[in-house]
């Protein structure tokens, strides 16, 4: 009665088309300088999200019966001539339907938190705009099928999320975090491109049932045609990206950072999906990671250091979504580690379980204060403190120590800036002196100087 | 689409010419913009009617003979630069706004236009080559007009054109269509580095930036006739390590111009070195031997021409409205000019070839076309384009936010602007999201180009049906 792959694919197109018909709706009127009422944005948001989430769960009942649990859509080629060729292709598995799940219901739910929180914001509709083009980015990462799609999904995320961080641009701090967090997503785009295109390279598809075999998410089996040491190389590419992406060491700086944006967009990019969203690439390349061990070890290592400086460095925040952010980051550090240990399941339902978890403590974390002095009020006491016995053992000058470091954030920054963005600025201020002597000296007088000698504010080395 | 059979060629260079006549007895500066915008229009449509004829199921009249001889003719490589460059020029004048009119000189980008557009119809290697040095008269002499400095900008250009005609000149002296000695590859690949702006000729454009009008150092530059010339005149006949030096030092450019886009403290000087390194990564791709990485260099192109020539106007505008623009301190500008926010946003990631533009495809073309060849060149092409997506987001912020800007009159966009701004939008996302017939067409030309290195060539499957005039 009922053909199955026809409807599969029908549903499968509405779980992206709902998102991207979504970002047209909003974009178009944003363009024409014509964009729609509070009301309307909320309810084609909440409309969307619902026909996106019930399209999916349908496609997930449709596969459920399915000895094999995944649905291909091929789009065919979106551009194709004679030896290259650029596919669009959508993937159903125990991985992306998850994820796509998990993705609808946490943007629906802060979707509808945002519509109210920023009511009469100025900045409403962008914030919308920036949004719906996060759920389109996450959407499409989720159930891509080839790495190309996978870095188109890829990038809409880090744009969405840099500008959002950016959110309240009438303040100079926002923007500046904001950059930091767009140079260190660009450096992981870099990453990922140059491993898109490797891969593509080798295997002359940039497909990942090519890559990674057509087995089912996580029994799929690395293409024969990648040796260890390559199988090294693609590998750390993509640890460097998913390392941007999530924050991992050395890159954990940009996550407090990015908590300057509206507390709505913190709690779903920073508390749920963007910052797993690391892990996931992760995941979605795990066969690869089986035919390298070193690969499994570096992936473990960045987990562990991770998980044990975010540890470190939360202890001492004094902010609460600063705390959050590195609670988050912890966790984001073991089930990086538990990918590389080869515990896939456990990590994706980590993630899940995690990014929900999150995204609550994030959207109570403005409360926290009402909710603590309730409690009080309720005991009729202040709440108790345990003293921590353990910190008494640890002498006086190394506890100062200790927390001077925590509250620098472990200076990762400061390296990061002093080994790498000073040096580069440097290097091309100079050559940017030299060219304008030499230019000078050619047409006999001075060209127009800038309006300062030295930058005021907002220089990359104040950003990172 | 059936199109009246008219000269479209012949009428795409002759209205700015025409225009220019007749601009030249305006008195009052903006009567003589609206006549120049209609005249750059009535090119532009013009200039679209010769693309529509050239493709499968056109007349194919589009070749100009004057006795006998070829002096016009357009091929799969030229026949959508010309639609592209005449927009271009109709776009800026439209949008040139009242307060800007009597710095402007429409006579001087009419004629630029008809340079422009004859330039992009030529193949013969001499005609190229008096188009492009002609090309450098209108700048030059509204530099002169206004008093600036021109000496930076005559002897870059009068050294290119000197080095092509030698080059040119040992080119044509060898017998039988040999390929040319050192001397002759020498001397063209200097030339083609010096029109280009390639390191370490690059200061001509500063410098032009620093002292003509915006919209005149837009509107030389944006077209990338020098791109044009490279492959018209250098490709066909060059040897293999001429065109690896080209490719090489176009790396070398397009990586150390982004990174000067990263530390300017002034919105034209971040311009032209944006553009600098856009168009030497087209280059690389131009000079590479592969198929993949000359089509997505030709896929580029416009991405660059629209994308940057939209940020230009973007610029420009704000400059109307403010000056000069200071990229050391936030102006906070975004709530007076939402419209031009959102318009740089596009047109700079358009620039690098974020998803969903005109870029992306061609990007990634020129990027796997790169690792194909010489892996290293790739993760260059990536680390300048990586480059340019922070000086992009960077400049941004520094012009549109960071502060709150207040300011007792409006800065609110024109309609004249608006509408130059939504139709570049337009071609920009439209050539994002259905890039395939524009990819298929670019691949066409990338075969017309290789096939003189790499076979005789064939004979076009579609008989000429010439024009004498």
């Amino acid at each position: 009665m009922f053909h199955f792959p026809l409807l599969t694919r029908g549903f499968g197109l509405l779980v992206v088309a709902a998102p991207l018909t979504l970002v047209l709706l909003l974009g178009l009127p944003t363009l024409l300088s014509r964009p729609l009422s509070e009301r309307t944005i909320s309810r084609a948001v909440q409309a969307a999200i619902v026909v996106g989430l019930a399209a999916c769960l349908v496609v997930l009942g449709l596969m459920l019966p399915m000895p094999s649990p995944r649905a291909t859509i091929e789009l065919g080629h979106w551009v194709e001539i004679h030896d290259y060729h650029f596919a669009i292709k959508l993937v159903f598995d125990r991985l992306s339907t998850p994820f796509v799940l998990l993705s609808f219901v946490l943007c629906g739910t802060i979707g509808a938190f945002a519509s109210r929180y920023l009511h009469r914001e100025r900045g409403f509709n962008r914030f919308f705009m920036f949004y719906v083009l996060f759920l389109a980015g996450i959407v499409v990462t989720s159930l891509a099928g080839t790495i190309e799609t996978l870095f188109a999904g890829w990038e809409l995320v880090g744009l969405s999320s840099a500008l959002l961080v950016a959110f309240y641009h009438e303040r100079t701090s926002p923007v500046r975090n904001g950059l930091h967090v767009w140079v260190v997503y660009r450096i992981s785009d870099a990453a990922l491109l140059i491993a898109s295109v490797v891969m593509h390279h080798m295997t002359g598809a940039g497909d990942f049932s090519k890559l990674l075999g057509t087995a089912p998410w996580p029994d799929g089996v690395a293409s024969s045609a990648i040796t260890e040491h390559q199988a090294l190389m693609i590998g750390l590419l993509l640890l460097l990206a998913a390392a941007g992406k999530s924050a991992l060491v050395p890159f954990s700086g940009w996550l407090p950072r990015a908590m300057e944006g509206p507390t709505p967009s913190s709690a779903v990019f920073y508390g749920a999906l963007s910052v797993h969203l690391g892990a996931f690439l992760l995941l979605r390349v795990s066969p690869l990671l089986d035919l390298s061990p070193w690969l499994c070890a570096a992936v473990v290592l960045v987990g562990l250091t991770t998980a044990l400086f975010a540890a470190f460095a939360g202890r001492v925040q004094t902010d609460i979504k600063c705390a959050l952010s590195f609670a988050s980051l912890t966790q984001v550090g073991i089930i990086v580690a538990e990918i590389g240990l080869g515990f896939r399941y456990v990590a994706l339902v980590h993630i899940l379980g995690h990014a929900c978890l999150r995204t609550l403590q994030f959207l109570r974390a403005p409360t926290l204060l009402l909710d603590y002095r309730t409690m009080e009020n309720a005991i009729g006491a202040d709440l108790p403190r345990t003293p921590r016995s353990w910190s008494r053992l640890i002498p006086e000058h190394l506890r100062v120590w200790c927390y001077q470091v925590a509250l620098e954030r472990g200076y990762l920054d400061g390296l990061l800036t002093d080994c790498f963005v000073t040096p580069f600025l440097r290097l091309f201020r100079r050559c940017d002196a030299l060219e304008r002597r030499w230019t000078n000296f050619l047409a006999g007088s001075p060209a127009r100087q800038p309006r300062r000698a030295d930058p005021a504010v907002g220089t990359i080395e104040d950003l990172i | 689409m059936t199109l009246p059979h008219l000269p479209w060629l012949e009428l795409a260079i002759l209205t700015p010419l025409i225009g220019a006549a007749w601009v030249l007895r305006m008195k009052v500066s903006h009567v003589a913009r609206q006549w120049s915008a209609g005249f750059a229009g009535c090119a532009c449509v013009c200039a679209v009617a010769a693309w529509l004829d050239f493709q499968p199921g056109g007349r194919g009249a589009t070749e100009v003979r004057i006795l006998g001889r070829e002096i016009f003719k357009l091929d799969d490589f030229s026949a959508p630069l010309l639609p592209l460059a005449a927009l271009l020029f109709f776009l800026a004048t439209v949008a040139t706004l009242r307060s800007k009119t009597p710095r402007s000189s429409f006579v001087r980008t009419l004629i630029s236009e008809a340079i422009v557009l004859a330039l992009f119809s030529s193949r013969q290697p001499w005609l190229v080559i008096g188009l492009l040095a002609a090309e450098v008269v209108p700048p030059w002499l509204e530099l002169r007009a206004q008093g600036k400095s021109a000496r930076v900008f005559l002897l870059h250009m009068t050294l290119f054109v000197g080095l092509m005609i030698a080059g040119q000149t040992c080119v044509t002296a060898q017998p039988g269509g040999q390929v040319p000695g050192a001397w002759g590859g020498v001397l063209l690949l200097a030339a083609i580095l010096m029109r280009n702006g390639i390191v370490p000729f690059q200061c001509w454009m500063t410098d032009l930036f620093e002292h003509a009008t915006f919209g005149t150092a837009l509107l030389f530059i944006a077209p990338m006739t020098g791109a044009y010339a490279a492959v018209r005149l250098v490709r066909p006949i060059a040897p293999e390590w001429v065109l690896h030096g080209i490719g090489l030092l176009s790396l070398i450019t397009a990586v150390y111009a982004s990174g000067l886009a990263l530390v300017q403290r002034e919105a034209r000087r971040f311009f032209c070195h944006l553009f600098l390194s856009h168009s030497a990564i087209a280059l690389v791709g131009l000079e590479m031997g592969s198929e993949i990485g000359l089509t997505g260099a030709l896929c580029v192109w416009p991405s660059v021409s629209l994308g940057l020539g939209g940020l230009g106007l973007t610029l420009r505008a704000l400059e109307a409205r403010r000056g000069r623009l200071a990229l050391d301190r936030f102006q906070g500008l975004y709530d007076h000019t939402p419209t031009l926010a959102m318009f740089f946003g596009l047109t700079g990631l358009a620039s690098v070839g974020f998803p969903g533009t005109f870029g992306f495809v061609g990007t990634d073309m020129i990027v796997e076309g790169a690792v194909e060849s010489y892996p290293l060149v790739g993760v260059a092409v990536v680390v300048a384009v990586a480059l340019n997506g922070i000086a992009v987001v960077q400049t941004y912020f520094r012009l549109f936010s960071g502060a709150r800007h207040d300011s007792s009159v409006s800065l609110k966009v024109r309609t004249r602007e608006r509408i130059a701004v939504l139709a570049l939008a337009a071609l920009i996302l439209l050539g994002g999201f259905v890039p395939q017939p524009w990819v298929v067409s670019r691949h066409r030309a990338a075969e017309e180009i290789l096939a003189p290195r790499d076979r005789p060539p064939t004979p076009t499957t579609r008989p000429p049906d010439p024009v004498r005039i």
